[in-house]
């Protein structure tokens, strides 16, 4: 599933959802049930999230980390491994290197998938973090000043927010090197959805002055065709400290980890850190897309007697 | 000087016309034409007035579904049908590009699961004036005119 093509209402349901787990983390919601988590790419952090997501709720959990343990490195396809492992259990988590395969898997699976994502196309579940870490923050989404900073080209999780952002009527300002500029698909999707937006190559602390969420991502050296351009630029995608005096006091930094120098280490104690509470908050978003898939609605969680204070 | 029929008349069957040259033997791979048991009639290289060359294909007593000329559309535009009963032209069909494109072509995208895995490629056409295809599974936006058939 996309993140981006879900309506507002369905968005808002989720979040709410969400929000029912950060007051109670703990239940048997699930217990009886089994969740799989099938990482056929490597990713240690997402799947500690979803695991732990499951874990919370008295799921159990059934899966591999590291593709090289499975049957397809023998060559089964992955409608196979999908068909085999859903006779096991109700949900399946899937993270591939292949893009569509998430999708894929859903149109031949008798079990609901949930995308942890596939290659370069989706990763609804950190969309839908970042939507919660945003809404938990500044206690709306509508009308806020998102600056996104550094690779906004490859940037995955940049392009899922800015199209889920839409129904939210935000303002957003691209700060990224010229090689790595947001894509014209993406500017030209802002002007169909009117979403306004500002360029900007530098990055300093006048430049920022406004911004209620401040997203930063990696400007990774293999990114670039010009490594020139790359040592010039480099440095010019930090934040540092100094940056966020005079910032709006309601700023929060925002990152989807991991980080390598993008934001300075001095930064992890001044208030306006939130990226390792944006992490925790994945948590309960990934509770809440469980459920969702489970068929466990809303009201479930709201009257759930299961919770363990 | 008189005027002669390129290719011999059909008593029932269905005209191909205006067809790229070059693309002529895409028409017959995509239709399947190489396991007609009726009479198939290829011109190639024939002079056109339009296009300068053309390639032209008339096949005996078979009328494609909409959904098989729909498939032309990847091939080129402007191709002709004319459907012809008892010698006379009974009916002229545009080839019109469909909303979606089911195992007809290929996705551009090396790392798309479609080119990975046994199965279908499914693509909706997003703009039928600029010819642009996306596809279902990796999201990648294709031009139509750089597509490869499978």
């Amino acid at each position: 599933m996309t993140i981006a093509d879900l309506s507002k209402e369905k968005l808002n349901y989720l979040l709410e959802m969400a929000r029912e787990f950060e007051k109670n983390p703990n239940r048997e919601l699930l217990k009886g049930r089994v969740v799989a988590t099938l990482f056929f790419e490597p990713s240690t952090r997402t799947r500690l999230s979803f695991e732990t997501a499951a874990n919370r709720l008295g799921a159990r959990v059934i899966g591999f980390a590291d593709p090289k343990i499975t049957s397809g490195t023998k060559g089964e396809t992955l409608k196979d491994t999908i068909m085999m492992v859903s006779n096991y259990v109700d949900v399946i988590v899937m993270r591939h290197y292949l893009e569509g395969a998430a999708r894929y898997a859903s149109e031949v699976a008798p079990v609901p998938i949930i995308n942890a994502g596939d290659g370069a196309n989706q990763h609804p579940s950190q969309t839908m973090l970042d939507l919660y870490t945003i809404y938990q923050t500044q206690g709306t989404l509508e009308n806020l000043n998102i600056y996104l900073v550094g690779d906004l080209k490859y940037g995955r999780t940049v392009h899922s927010l800015l199209m889920a952002m839409r129904h939210y009527n935000p303002t957003f300002h691209f700060i990224a090197p010229k090689e790595l500029e947001m894509p014209e698909e993406y500017k030209i999707y802002c002007k169909e959805n009117n979403i306004k937006y500002v360029e900007h190559t530098d990055f300093n602390s006048e430049v920022i002055a406004d911004a209620d969420i401040l997203y930063m991502t990696r400007v990774q050296k293999e990114r670039f065709t010009d490594l020139m351009e790359y040592e010039r630029v480099k440095d010019v995608y930090i934040l540092k400290n100094d940056m966020l005096e005079g910032t709006r006091d309601n700023l929060k930094i925002l990152h989807p980890l991991p980080r390598v120098n993008e934001i300075a280490y001095d930064i992890d104690d001044n208030p306006k850190a939130y990226y390792f509470q944006q992490a925790k908050n994945g948590l309960f978003a990934r509770q809440a897309l469980i459920c969702d898939c489970l068929g466990i609605t809303l009201d479930d969680v709201k009257n759930d007697t299961t919770i363990i204070k | 000087m008189k005027k002669e029929l390129q290719v011999a008349a059909l008593e029932n069957g269905t005209v191909i016309d205006h067809i790229p040259t070059e693309k002529l033997f895409d028409v017959v791979n995509l239709l399947g034409l190489q396991s007609m048991k009726t009479p198939v009639t290829i011109g190639y290289n024939l002079p056109s007035t339009i296009m300068g060359c053309k390639g032209i294909i008339k096949v005996a007593d078979k009328f494609f579904t909409d959904e098989e000329i729909s498939r032309l559309s990847v091939i080129a535009e402007n191709m002709k049908l004319v459907l012809i009963r008892n010698y006379e032209i009974v009916e002229k069909k545009d080839v019109v590009t469909p909303d979606q494109l089911k195992g007809i072509v290929k996705c551009a995208n090396p790392k798309c699961i479609c080119n990975n895995e046994p199965m279908p490629t499914l693509f909706n056409v997003v703009d039928k004036v600029k010819g642009v295809i996306k596809c279902h599974y990796c999201e990648k936006e294709q031009a139509l005119k750089d597509v490869k058939l499978l």
